[in-house]
């Protein structure tokens, strides 16, 4: 055992020959660590790198009989074909402008009740706040929209009853494409500013309470103690929060806004991702939505990489 | 009178509106968050007519279980959730077992290209092949219709394997490990003797991200389940809940009681479905925080 950690602090010093063999040496004598993640890695690769290489049937016409390899090759004919489609326009519109709303208005919520539950001073209260804005987080898609159906209900729900109360004519909130986007983002905030709030929250518990000693000292009122302190002490964790978002700009809500697609309401409601759900899986048309995937893929990736790249230079703060 | 002295003086009033504004907020936002929760509540001890009529908003109306005891004789929903019980459990161990055994060697600072792999998994968070070629791979693979097509694509949740290793690394000292590898221990022993054992709050955090997972899951379900016996819970939640069908009552009543019935027990659907992890939120509730806490260090 000696002998081994002596040979290991004296090789870095050593010619840079001897280091291939070091390594070799190191890796066998871990062998059971590569073992460990033996199946992991090979999870990876076929249900991660596997979906990346049968990725090419965008560029073919796959057909299930001839199989991935098989399948003639089209170039770029799924992508123009989908470039000129008369949906082509509504989609991407709808796909960015749902996720653009929800970045404007969402996020900065969670960034809100943070700030509020720092400065609630009774503790009990504090806590209250936040346990009942974490519970949506854990109910279901599936019964979110259930209960979007019948507390928006035109007939039975407590919204139009109150509408109606007043004089109004009930409004079918879930089947008017006008709807959709307020109702889809806001029944989102609900579930989850509470849960999005905790990262910041951490963040605030974190900052030097000495800086609001000082500044109360000065005079500085609440408010600009909240403005000039808290926001500028977490502005690193919004910053990556933000990344990390954009990095999901183009699949944000998928499941849900499937859930609550009818009819109706399909302007305003039909997405990328949704397209590509029942026009691929439903229809079967295999290489024209992989493509339609691809293309959303691409364009969140490019996002992702440009947004870092900005923060790294405006903020020093970045992903990478 | 010096600027400072007046700001002194002037500090109770702007106090004072300042909590108000605070607590009023707050207050507002525990009754938006909390009011759809307790109509719905409410709404599923009513009784079906007055619920119907949009009498009840907000406390129940001539109190009744027509509704859960309706639930009771309806086979689909106890299959839905016997079948999303054994997805869960099973579907949990799968993914505890795949994501220790990543990410105890990817936290060893003594791993040869543990840097490489680290990459390879990384990457998979920003990039993917997408929908339609992973659905042709679980096709191809033969698991359409059968368990694993709900377990195995999403066996390993990267981000929860990155928030693990980050935990191994930094919460574990490495001065122990050395020893036990001295006294001859093997790492595999390391990991199930030291490692695990001393890893519990992070282990109890995965299990319930993953646990919490499955149970909510519908999406797999939807593309690779076709068989209505092996529908989970969410499945058989979406039929009654989004799709509406009458004949998820059973029984010999008029078409005007089935509409009523179908009506009525989506509310106490909504309560039944829920209940497992609303029970359970009390408790764990720390723990997930805790998680997400944990998360954020590396995030």
């Amino acid at each position: 055992m000696k002998s081994a950690q002596v040979q290991a602090t004296a090789a870095p010093s050593r010619v840079s020959a001897r280091r291939g063999r070091r390594i070799w040496i190191q890796m066998v004598k871990r062998y059971d660590l590569y073992l460990m993640l033996l199946v992991p890695i090979a999870w990876y690769l076929i249900f991660h790198y596997g979906p990346l290489y049968g990725l090419q049937i965008a560029f073919k016409n796959f057909n299930p009989a001839k199989g991935i390899i098989g399948s003639s090759w089209v170039g770029f004919d799924h992508f123009e074909r989908f470039f000129d489609s008369y949906y082509f326009g509504r989609l991407l519109w709808n796909t960015l402008s749902i996720n653009l709303f929800s970045l404007l208005i969402a996020f900065p919520i969670s960034i809100v009740l943070a700030l509020i539950v720092n400065e609630i001073r009774s503790k009990s209260f504090s806590k209250l706040l936040q346990n009942i804005t974490f519970i949506p987080h854990f109910i279901s898609v599936v019964v979110i929209v259930g209960i979007l159906n019948v507390f928006l209900s035109p007939t039975t729900g407590p919204i139009n009853s109150l509408i109606e109360a007043f004089g109004g004519s009930p409004i079918r909130f879930l089947e008017e494409a006008g709807w959709f986007k307020t109702i889809f983002i806001g029944s989102n905030i609900w579930q989850n500013m509470g849960w999005q709030s905790i990262i910041y929250i951490a963040a605030l518990s974190g900052i030097n309470p000495q800086l609001y000693e000082a500044a109360k000292m000065d005079g500085a009122s609440r408010m600009r103690r909240v403005w000039h302190i808290s926001l500028p002490g977490i502005v690193p964790v919004i910053v990556i929060m933000l990344i990390l978002d954009i990095g999901h700009f183009m699949d944000i809500g998928f499941e849900k806004i499937l859930l609550m697609q009818n009819n109706l309401n399909l302007e305003a409601s039909d997405v990328i991702s949704t397209f590509v759900y029942t026009t691929g899986i439903l229809k079967g048309e295999y290489s024209y939505t992989a493509a339609i995937g691809l293309f959303n893929s691409v364009i969140n990736l490019v996002l992702l990489l440009l947004v870092n790249r900005f923060a790294r230079k405006t903020s020093e703060t970045s992903l990478w | 009178m010096s600027k400072q002295a007046a700001a002194v003086i002037s500090r109770p009033r702007d106090e004072r509106v300042f909590n108000a504004i605070v607590y009023t907020i707050a207050s507002l936002i525990i009754l938006i968050v909390l009011y759809p929760l307790i109509f719905v509540i409410s709404a599923s001890f009513s009784d079906p007519a007055k619920v119907l009529n949009g009498e009840v908003w907000l406390l129940p109306k001539s109190v009744s279980l027509d509704a859960y005891t309706n639930i009771f004789h309806n086979g689909k929903i106890w299959t839905g959730y016997m079948n999303t019980i054994i997805y869960t459990v099973v579907g949990t161990i799968v993914n505890m077992i795949l994501t220790i055994l990543a990410a105890y060697p990817l936290s060893r600072p003594d791993l040869p290209g543990r840097k490489v792999l680290m990459v390879i998994i990384t990457l998979t968070m920003f990039f993917g092949g997408g929908l339609i070629p992973t659905y042709l791979l679980v096709k191809n693979l033969g698991m359409l219709d059968t368990m694993w097509a709900l377990i195995v694509p999403g066996a390993i949740s990267t981000y929860n394997l990155i928030v693990m290793r980050t935990y191994f690394q930094s919460s574990i000292p490495w001065e122990l490990q050395e020893a036990a590898h001295i006294d001859g221990c093997s790492n595999w022993r390391l990991l199930v003797n030291i490692i695990i054992p001393l890893s519990k709050p992070i282990l109890a955090v995965m299990v319930l991200f993953y646990a919490v997972g499955h149970w909510n899951s519908f999406f797999n379900a939807l593309i690779y389940i076709r068989d209505e016996g092996r529908y989970p819970l969410q499945l058989v939640l979406r039929e009654i809940l989004l799709i509406s069908q009458t004949d998820a009552v059973d029984g010999n009543v008029g078409l005007e009681n089935k509409v009523l019935l179908a009506e009525s027990i989506k509310y106490a659907v909504i309560i039944i479905s829920s209940l497992p992890i609303l029970i359970m939120y009390p408790f764990v509730q720390r723990h997930f925080v805790k998680g997400v806490m944990i998360g954020s260090i590396k995030g």
